[in-house]
């Protein structure tokens, strides 16, 4: 692909902290490459506004490549920005062209507080992994990988639900602020597996509980959360935790 | 699990959603079938005979005191589900995600919903509350059902509000068929995708027959 230069504006949510009530501010961006990843092009910008004594932008980003989830910015009315299938550190410039406004907002949901400007809190996340999306091992030495045998359609359904990578898109893009596309991925990792099947029950019903306790919504299967997730998770994923749920709700004491 | 935790859970509100709305879809099947009796052109004999039946029953008669409460329900936990749903993010978007990703009228089921019931209070006020009150609201005697739709539908503004529910159920339909049945636990693809035909046949051919209905009287057809 050919290579260009381009002017953006970006209009970026600046809040100073939890309490603050923050605000849009206006920043003209010049000389960004078109072969720039879309955090480069907000490094040039924060290098500009350090020179200037002025206070950076502050945003998650760990790994840059697509795999931690931590970056979590919500760009021009989309999780993680226009590109399918994609995190914001994966996405680059050339998405972009000269005289581009970008509008970039941090993930909004209750049980996602804003920390500081596109830092949002996502704790959360974890308290619902500690609720029940673990397994139980023996100790001693490490049994052999194949001792195990797993039939190949779970083992496949089962990798592509461990593909979450935790990032929140699907909260930020459901209208109910639901976290079912996560925790529905982290139940079926684990529910699809002989390894998952100890704690099968407790899992879906105390990882359910643990979400509904942080304050996310229910589902309407509307279907946006799937259309953002970066790691492609399927709906179904939800349609099976829902299953898993009920049946282990109905066999409780 | 006590049932209280299992209802009172987000899963287990969608679980109640789900199952009235394929109880009042069933509903749906029995009273578009009876109501088609309409179309036997016989002056309203066939449909009469089979509005007598279930007004003078007692098993429909008990059923339909179960389809007010699976009516009831579905309403008032669609409203708090939509209130609960919209409080969970107090601080919303600049730019709006709008419709990438989903469907319009999957974002707007308490809307759609809304505007259902709107049509059933004026629907239930035309038919069921004056034949009922002639009942004295037990097994008494029944006013003449056919007649009274033929008045009824004579007003076009009424046949406009009959069609414009018979659209919003469509709309709510289109969506809440599959989804109650994922909401159920259905995850098989197989299943799903047969189940996503069904209910786009169902939400497209079930309101339309309905609709069919009053146009038919104002036009003169039956
Ligand atoms: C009378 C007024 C009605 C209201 C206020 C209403 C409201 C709602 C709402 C808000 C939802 C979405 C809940 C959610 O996903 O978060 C819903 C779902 C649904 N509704 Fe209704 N509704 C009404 C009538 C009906 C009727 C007449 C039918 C069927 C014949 C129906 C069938 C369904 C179905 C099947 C669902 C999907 C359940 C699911 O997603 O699991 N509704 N309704
Ligand atoms: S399901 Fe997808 S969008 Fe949601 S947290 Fe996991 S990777 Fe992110
Ligand atoms: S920074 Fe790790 S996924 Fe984007």
């Amino acid at each position: 692909m050919e290579h260009y230069m381009m002017n953006l504006t970006l209009k970026v949510w600046r809040q100073k902290n939890a309490n603050d009530k923050g605000g849009f501010e206006s920043y003209p961006v010049k000389n960004i490459s078109s072969e720039m990843s879309f955090l480069e092009m907000i490094d040039v910008l924060n290098e500009e506004l350090i020179r200037d004594g002025k206070d950076p932008i502050a945003f998650d980003h760990d790994c840059r490549e697509g795999i931690c989830g931590a970056c979590s910015m919500y760009i021009d009315g989309r999780p993680h920005g226009p590109w399918e299938q994609n995190t914001t550190c994966q996405l680059h410039m050339r998405a972009y062209k000269d005289g581009d406004t970008i509008t970039i907002e941090p993930w909004r949901a209750n049980a996602f507080p804003v920390i500081k400007d596109l830092i949002v809190d996502r704790s959360a996340f974890d308290r619902i992994i500690q609720a029940g999306g673990y397994i139980s091992v023996n100790t001693g030495n490490a049994v052999d990988a194949n001792a195990m045998p797993v039939e190949k359609d779970k083992a496949d359904a089962a990798f592509a639900a461990a593909a979450c990578i935790g990032c929140g898109a699907c909260v930020a893009a459901c209208k109910n602020s639901s976290a079912l596309l996560f925790v529905s991925a982290k139940v079926s990792h684990l529910a699809l597996l002989p390894q998952g099947s100890p704690e099968r029950k407790s899992r879906a019903l105390n990882m359910v509980a643990q979400m509904d306790k942080e304050g996310f919504g229910a589902c309407t299967n509307t279907g946006a959360c799937e259309a953002v997730c970066p790691k492609g998770i399927s709906i179904t994923n939800i349609a099976r935790l829902n299953a898993e749920f009920s049946l282990a709700a109905l066999v409780s004491q | 699990m006590k049932w209280s935790e299992m209802f009172t859970s987000s899963i287990g509100k969608k679980l109640v959603m789900s199952l009235t709305g394929i109880f009042l879809i069933l509903f749906l099947i029995v009273h578009v079938s009876l109501n088609a009796c309409i179309w036997a052109m016989d002056g309203g004999e066939m449909f009469n005979k089979g509005a007598h039946f279930m007004g003078s029953n007692v098993v429909p008669r008990i059923l339909e005191v179960g389809l007010f409460a699976g009516l009831l329900l579905h309403i008032i936990q669609g409203f708090m589900l939509e209130f609960q749903n919209r409080s969970k993010r107090r601080q919303g978007y600049a730019v709006a995600m709008g419709s990438k990703g989903s469907k319009w009228y999957s974002r707007s089921m308490g809307i759609l919903g809304s505007l259902i019931l709107i049509f059933l209070v004026v629907h239930i006020s035309d038919f069921w509350f004056p034949n009922r009150s002639n009942q004295g609201f037990l097994l008494g005697e029944e006013i003449n059902l056919y007649d009274k739709m033929q008045v009824t539908f004579q007003e076009l503004w009424v046949v406009i509000l009959y069609i414009a529910g018979c659209i919003s159920l469509a709309w709510h339909l289109l969506h809440g068929f599959q989804s109650a049945f994922r909401t159920l636990g259905v995850s098989n693809k197989k299943y799903l995708a047969l189940l996503n035909a069904t209910g786009i046949g169902f939400s497209i051919i079930i309101p339309f027959v309905f609709a069919m209905m009053p146009v038919s009287f104002y036009m003169g057809w039956v």
